[in-house]
C-alpha cells in the first residue's frame, strides 16, 4: 500500500524544489546519509555521491539524464555489511531493478536502504552529456529541456544528441517497487511534482511535517506512461526485430561481434555480473604458450585474444536472465558494439521460459536460482 | 575420404552415470570409442562454461550424465543442471547455433547399457549432424 502527495513546485524550480525535499530527508533523520547525482565540479556531468552534510546538497540533480555508473552495484557496498544507518538512494528505474535482483542473489540488503525512484525522461551517454554542456556553456538546462516534455510524456532529446538506446527502448519509464517515487510524467514540472511514498514511510513524513499525503493516485500520470511505455515497447520490437534477422548463425553473431577487443568493459559495467571471482578474472584463461599453439595448430590459427566468442556466450548464460536492459555495457564498450541489444533480445525469449520478470519483484526467485521438479523433461531426452 | 569420427566430450557424475559407464565396461557392453570423459562429482557441477568451452573448441557433442530425478547424491543437483542447459539451448536457439550437440541424460549406475546405447545413438546423430563448424573458426 501506499499514499500519494503533489510537491509544490518553488520558483518554476523542479530541481531545486526537489533539493529542498531531499534536504527536508537529510535534516529531519528520515535518511542518515543519501545517494544521489551531483554535478560534477567540471560540469562536465553529475556523479553519485554519497552525502551527509545537507551543505552538499547544493547542484544536486536527482533528475540528472546521465547514468555514468549502475547505482545497484554501488548500493551492493552500501549495504552488504550492515551501514548502521539508514541510506537513501536516488536512483533511475533501471537502477531499481537492478537493485531488486542484487537483492536476490544476497548482494543488497534492504533493511537500512530507502530507494528513492525517480520517473526516467531518459540519459545521454556521459561523453555526449560532457561536450553539449561544454557547448552550451554551462549545461543547466539539459535536464530542463527534457522535462518539457515531462507533462505530456513526449520527451525530445538535444539537437544533434541522442538518449541512449537503452533508455529508447526501456519499457519502465517509472519506476516500481521503490519506497518513495518522484513522478514527472503527466503533470506540469514547473507547477507540481508527484511523489507516492510506502504507507510507513508516509506517516513518519506527515510526522515531520515534510509532506502530508492522500490516498493513492494520479491518473493523469498513469496515462501518460501507459502511452509512452506502448511507444516503446513498440520501438523495442522494432530493434529486437531488426537483430534477429541480422543474427541468424554463426557466423551471424561472429559478424555482429567481430570488433569485440574482449577487455570486459560489458561485464564490468553490467549490475548482474556482480561475482567477485569471476571466471574471466582468474587464471583459468591466462593459458600457456604451448595451450595457444595447440588451439593455432588445430585450427590453422587463432585470433588473439582467444575465447571471444566463449565470453559472451557465458555471460549470456550466467545472467542474462536476470538483464533489467540498462544498456550500461553498450555504453562501457569501446568499439560500440550491440551487446545490450543482444542480451536484452536474447534475454526476451530465456526469461520467457520462466514467465520472469527481471526486477519485478523480491518475491520471485532468478530462474539460475531454482527449478522445477516438473519442468524441462525433454531435456534430458525423456519426454 | 575418411568417414567422419565425431568427438563427445563427457561430463559425468560420480554417483550414476560414470559408474554406470564403468560398468558398461567390465560387462563388455560395446560402444564407439568416440568418447571423452570426464569425471565429476555431480551433474550440478557442470557450469555452461565446460559445455561451451568443449563445443567452442571443437568437440562434436557435449554428454552430461547426471542421477535421475529423485536420486541426486546432493539432492538437486540434476535439477540444477537441467535448467542450466535449458537455458543454454535456449540460448543457442536465439542465436541460431543447433542444441542438439548438447545432450543431457540421466543414467544410474546399474544402467550399463543404456549408457552404451546412449554414446552409439549419440554418435550416429553427430555422424548425421557432420563436424561442428566452430571446429575451424580461427576467430572464435
Ligand atoms: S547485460 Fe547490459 S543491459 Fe543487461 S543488465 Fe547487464 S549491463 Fe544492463
Ligand atoms: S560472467 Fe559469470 S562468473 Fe563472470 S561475473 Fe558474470 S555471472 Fe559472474
Ligand atoms: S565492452 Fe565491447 S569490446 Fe569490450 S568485451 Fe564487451 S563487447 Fe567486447
Ligand atoms: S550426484 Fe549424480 S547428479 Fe547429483
Amino acid at each position: 500500500m501506499s499514499k500519494s502527495a503533489m510537491l509544490e513546485v518553488k520558483n518554476n524550480d523542479p530541481i531545486g524544489t526537489l533539493r529542498d525535499f531531499f534536504r527536508d530527508l537529510l535534516e529531519k533523520k528520515v535518511v542518515d546519509a543519501l545517494l544521489i547525482p551531483k554535478k560534477l565540479p567540471s560540469g562536465d556531468g553529475y556523479c553519485q555521491t554519497l552525502i551527509r552534510n545537507p551543505e552538499l546538497l547544493v547542484d544536486v540533480n536527482p533528475l540528472a539524464p546521465t547514468v555514468p555508473v549502475q547505482s545497484a552495484r554501488l548500493i551492493s557496498h552500501l549495504t552488504i555489511m550492515d551501514p548502521g544507518c539508514k541510506v537513501g538512494a536516488v536512483l533511475k528505474s533501471c537502477e531499481v531493478r537492478a537493485v531488486i535482483e542484487l537483492v536476490k542473489f544476497l548482494q543488497v540488503k534492504l533493511d537500512r536502504l530507502i530507494l528513492i525512484g525517480v520517473d526516467c525522461l531518459g540519459t545521454y551517454e556521459p561523453s555526449g552529456y560532457a561536450k553539449m554542456s561544454r557547448e552550451k556553456g554551462k549545461g543547466g538546462s539539459i535536464t530542463g529541456n527534457l522535462l518539457k516534455g515531462a507533462r505530456e510524456g513526449k520527451i525530445k532529446p538535444q539537437d544533434g544528441y541522442d538518449l541512449r538506446l537503452a533508455c529508447q527502448i526501456c519499457e519502465y519509464p517509472n519506476p516500481q517497487n521503490a519506497d518513495v517515487i518522484i513522478g514527472l510524467f503527466g503533470h506540469n514540472p514547473q507547477k507540481e511534482i508527484y511523489v507516492e511514498l510506502r504507507d510507513g514511510l508516509a506517516g513518519e513524513l506527515a510526522e515531520k511535517g515534510i509532506l502530508a499525503t492522500t490516498e493513492k493516485g494520479s491518473s493523469s500520470r498513469d496515462s501518460v506512461i501507459e502511452r509512452l511505455t506502448e511507444e516503446r515497447l513498440k520501438r523495442r520490437d522494432e530493434v529486437f526485430d531488426a537483430f534477429r534477422s541480422r543474427v541468424k548463425n554463426l557466423q551471424d553473431l561472429m559478424d555482429a561481434l567481430s570488433t569485440c577487443i574482449r577487455c570486459h568493459n560489458c561485464m564490468v559495467a553490467c549490475p548482474i555480473c556482480y561475482c567477485k571471482e569471476c571466471v574471466f578474472k582468474t587464471p583459468t584463461f591466462e593459458h600457456k604458450a604451448d595451450q595457444f599453439l595447440r588451439w593455432a595448430d588445430r585450427k590453422g590459427g587463432v585470433r588473439m585474444p582467444t575465447d571471444t566468442l566463449l565470453f559472451h556466450l557465458i555471460r549470456l548464460s550466467h545472467m542474462v536472465t536476470s538483464c533489467i536492459g540498462c544498456g550500461l555495457c553498450d555504453s562501457a564498450c569501446p568499439n560500440d558494439l550491440p551487446v545490450a541489444t543482444l542480451f536484452r533480445a536474447v534475454g526476451q525469449k530465456v526469461q520467457g521460459l520462466f514467465d520472469y520478470t527481471p526486477g519485478r519483484s523480491v518475491d520471485e526467485e532468478p530462474p539460475v536460482a531454482t527449478f522445477k521438479e516438473d519442468e524441462l523433461q525433454g531435456e534430458s531426452g525423456t519426454n | 575420404m575418411e568417414e567422419f569420427e565425431p568427438r563427445i566430450i563427457a561430463f559425468l557424475c560420480h554417483w550414476c552415470t560414470y559408474t554406470g559407464a564403468d560398468l558398461a565396461g567390465t560387462t563388455r557392453q560395446q560402444y564407439p570409442p568416440n568418447i571423452r570423459i570426464i569425471h565429476m562429482m555431480c551433474s550440478g557441477a557442470v557450469d555452461t562454461i565446460y559445455i561451451l568451452k568443449a563445443l567452442i573448441d571443437g568437440a562434436d557433442g557435449v554428454l552430461i550424465g547426471g542421477c535421475h530425478p529423485g536420486d541426486c547424491h546432493y539432492q538437486t543437483g540434476n535439477y540444477k543442471a537441467r535448467r542450466r542447459v535449458g537455458i543454454l539451448k535456449e540460448i543457442f536457439h536465439q542465436v541460431g547455433f543447433t542444441e542438439d550437440r548438447i545432450w543431457l541424460r540421466w543414467i544410474s549406475a546399474s544402467e550399463g547399457k543404456l549408457f552404451a546405447d546412449t554414446v552409439t545413438q549419440m554418435v550416429e546423430e553427430l555422424k548425421k549432424m557432420g563436424p561442428n563448424p566452430m571446429k575451424k573458426l580461427w576467430l572464435a
